[in-house]
């Protein structure tokens, strides 16, 4: 395998790896606050088809995507007045939230579009198009003929949609905010011990709320890069359980953003090998069958849940609803 | 507060969430421009007008009572097993295996075997979570999601390799043999010139299934291992004070509950195709958690939200077929019942027992001694 190839599979780890990303900061912000989020899918999902509807009729990927954020957030909504208003089951109400973003997308985008339940090819300025960083060779034929330097600038540095450079720029973001800012202390004390924010006089519920919905913008954006960036427009099903590989990787992660970047990175990758099974064969020497790649993600948390390599500790007061006493 | 009485908490408070579920798909069927209330008719007369409709609602009935106690099980000991899935998934393959490689003489020997392994098979892939749960305090719910997407590409890595029969290029395993076959409700019930049931999948597995619903009801309410399962849900320190083993009950249990999951397999993949194809669940483990909520994890109610379940889907499939409604629509009516009977719960209860609070309490002699009353 040559080196430009590696840079070949490493861009397309970088593409993949991104709505993983989103979500699994979706769900860190979410489950920091003691609000376990299982429907991360569900609102991928829903903001997939919102932004790739809207997209195609305003002919503008950012106003898709607005919508699409939009959609995310009245799930998100919906999570938070179950889990924490009327202190449901958090679990629960995922699932639901998958099943009804699974269903609606569908049944929507048939009545919109009457396409079997996918929405028209977005072209243009509907899509989010790759940035070409200045000095960046784009044709094929110039970054073979660049020199390593040069290639790995073009091939794997320059040439993503904004979406992307946004998601990597939401990591050290999400460490600034959550471990030196007052909001980020109380979003994790929150999650902790909301018996100990309630009683400094900050509201639990108005904290959880907010780290529902922020969880909602990621999984909008998250969606929107899907539908919008990465393919040009909806398709049935198209998470394809990105939400709970995210998911897998919060808990790889152990529920700290930079280690979410390196998680979702791995599970990229990961994807991104599957694509190519002739590149597996031509290294390696052997045939890896591509459904143990694609079960990979999930075989590895579940040892690193197991707690046979480090243990995952969640929040404390995760899934648990908050009851004031009287 | 005052308790509700027993009937409002079993009937009243599904049945506000399943109107309201209700509700809320006829919003959506007017907003894509259809007539609810000819939908509603047409899906009656499509899944319980005939008894063509009738085999093929207790058909999808019969899987999820089977799903649906799996999760209501679990859920007696407070573990949520998302994993019916996986385990329905893995029960096929015990299915196939048994039918395809022991020569069975009759039908009915071969029912006993695939149920054995059916629910071998779906208990050992609901065991490793549940090990995992009781020794290494890893989420029961988390780690059975991750087995249904192991168990997906580990069922289609089988299928088109090792399983598959060579010169097929279909993704599955050879059709079972003839004395496998198990007779169907047209077998059984057509009588002479009178066929009923005609070419519907409904099959004897039915009455397994309602066997299976006794047989749980028994387990649950009238023996000692119910009683210490039930125990452990409301209260893990008073069971471990009582001398309950939190790991023994958790094994058990989710063996039980993959075991219950992975028996759905005798329905459609030993009743109905024949052979193990892939994605043969198409869902119905996660249905078994609408079904377990809405019936609020008892044998009977379960059995009697798969049928509402079951004739959703039969209905469903009638919508789509005559109308423009898509298929999914039972998904969102799904998602719906899940919601309003497991996570806004509290949205329709707290309402009702503010009601029934009122309604019970002994009249007032004059307004100001009701005032000084203390509200809770």
């Amino acid at each position: 395998m040559d080196y430009l190839a590696i840079l070949q599979i490493l861009d397309s780890t970088i593409r993949l790896a991104t709505p993983l990303l989103l979500a699994c900061l979706a769900g860190l912000y979410s489950e920091r606050a003691g609000i376990f989020d299982i429907g991360l899918e569900g609102k991928m999902l829903a903001a997939a088809f919102f932004s790739a509807a809207v997209a195609y009729t305003s002919g503008n990927a950012w106003v898709g995507m607005m919508a699409g954020i939009g959609a995310s957030l009245v799930l998100s909504a919906v999570h938070g007045i179950a889990s924490i208003t009327f202190r449901g089951n958090q679990l629960i109400s995922g699932v639901a939230i998958n099943f009804l973003a699974a269903g609606l997308t569908v049944v929507v985008s048939q009545s919109w579009f009457a396409q079997g339940g996918r929405t028209p090819q977005l072209s243009g300025d509907g899509r989010f198009n790759p940035i070409v960083w200045p000095g960046a060779v784009e044709r094929t034929r110039d970054i073979m003929q660049a020199d390593p330097g040069q290639q790995l600038y073009s091939e794997l540095i320059s040439g993503h949609t904004s979406l992307v450079y946004i998601a990597l720029l939401i990591v050290p973001l999400t460490w600034w905010v959550l471990f030196r800012t007052r909001f980020g202390l109380r979003l994790r004390a929150v999650g902790e011990n909301p018996a100990a924010v309630d009683t400094a006089g900050v509201s639990v519920v108005g904290l959880r709320f907010a780290a529902v919905a922020i969880a909602g913008v990621l999984c909008g954006i998250a969606g929107a890069y899907l539908a919008t960036a990465l393919q040009a427009g909806f398709t049935k099903d198209m998470t394809a359980g990105r939400g709970y590989i995210a998911l897998a990787a919060l808990i790889f992660a152990k529920w700290r953003p930079w280690y979410a970047l390196g998680a979702t990175m791995l599970f990229g990758f990961l994807q991104a090998v599957a694509l190519r099974p002739d590149m597996i064969e031509g290294t390696l020497g052997w045939d890896v069958q591509i459904q143990l790649l694609d079960a990979l993600p999930y075989i590895l948390t579940v040892i690193i849940l197991a707690g046979f390599v480090g243990k995952a500790i969640p929040p404390r007061a995760g899934g648990e609803p908050y009851v004031k006493e009287r | 507060m005052q308790k509700m009485p027993a009937w409002a908490e079993v009937v009243l408070v599904p049945l506000i969430s399943l109107i309201l579920a209700a509700l809320i798909s006829a919003i959506v069927i007017l907003a894509i421009g259809e007539n609810p209330w000819t939908a509603l008719k047409l899906m009656v007369d499509g899944a319980l007008g005939s008894t063509y409709g009738w085999g093929y609602t207790l058909y999808y009935a019969t899987n999820f009572v089977f799903t649906g106690l799996a999760v209501a099980v679990a859920y007696h000991a407070r573990l949520f097993n998302i994993g019916g899935e996986g385990q329905a998934a893995l029960g096929g393959l015990g299915v196939a295996l048994v039918c395809l490689y022991i020569p069975w003489p009759h039908w009915s020997l071969a029912l006993i075997g695939a149920t054995a392994g059916a629910a071998i098979a779906g208990a050992a892939w609901a065991a490793i979570p549940a090990f995992l749960q009781a020794k290494r305090g890893s989420h029961i719910v988390i780690t059975t999601i991750m087995f249904n997407f192991i168990a997906a590409a580990f069922l289609n890595y089988l299928l088109v390799g090792p399983l598959k029969p060579t010169g097929s290029m279909d993704p599955a395993t050879a059709g079972f043999p003839q004395t496998t076959f198990l007779p169907t409700f047209q077998d059984m019930f057509s009588f002479g010139e009178t066929v009923l049931f005609r070419g519907t999948p409904a099959n004897v597995t039915f009455f397994v299934a309602v066997a299976a619903c006794v047989l749980v009801w028994l387990i649950i309410w009238r023996t000692r291992l119910g009683y210490e399962i039930r125990a452990f849900g409301h209260s893990q320190p008073a069971a471990r004070y009582a001398g309950i083993g939190p790991t023994w009950i958790i094994m058990i249990t989710m063996l039980m509950s993959g075991g219950l999951a992975g028996l759905m397999a005798i329905n459609n993949v030993m009743g109905e195709a024949e052979r193990l194809i892939l994605n043969s669940v198409e869902g119905a483990g996660f249905i078994g958690i609408a079904v377990a909520l809405m019936g609020r994890s008892h044998p009977f109610g379960v059995l009697l939200a798969a049928i509402l379940f079951g004739f959703l889907y039969q209905g469903g499939a009638e919508l789509a077929f005559w109308t423009t409604i898509p298929r999914e629509l039972i998904v969102v009516i799904q998602a719906l019942v899940i919601l309003f009977t497991g996570a806004l719960d509290n949205m329709v209860r707290m309402p009702l027992e503010a009601i029934f609070g009122r309604l019970s309490r002994p009249p007032k002699p004059d307004r100001r001694s009701a005032q000084s009353e203390p509200s809770a």
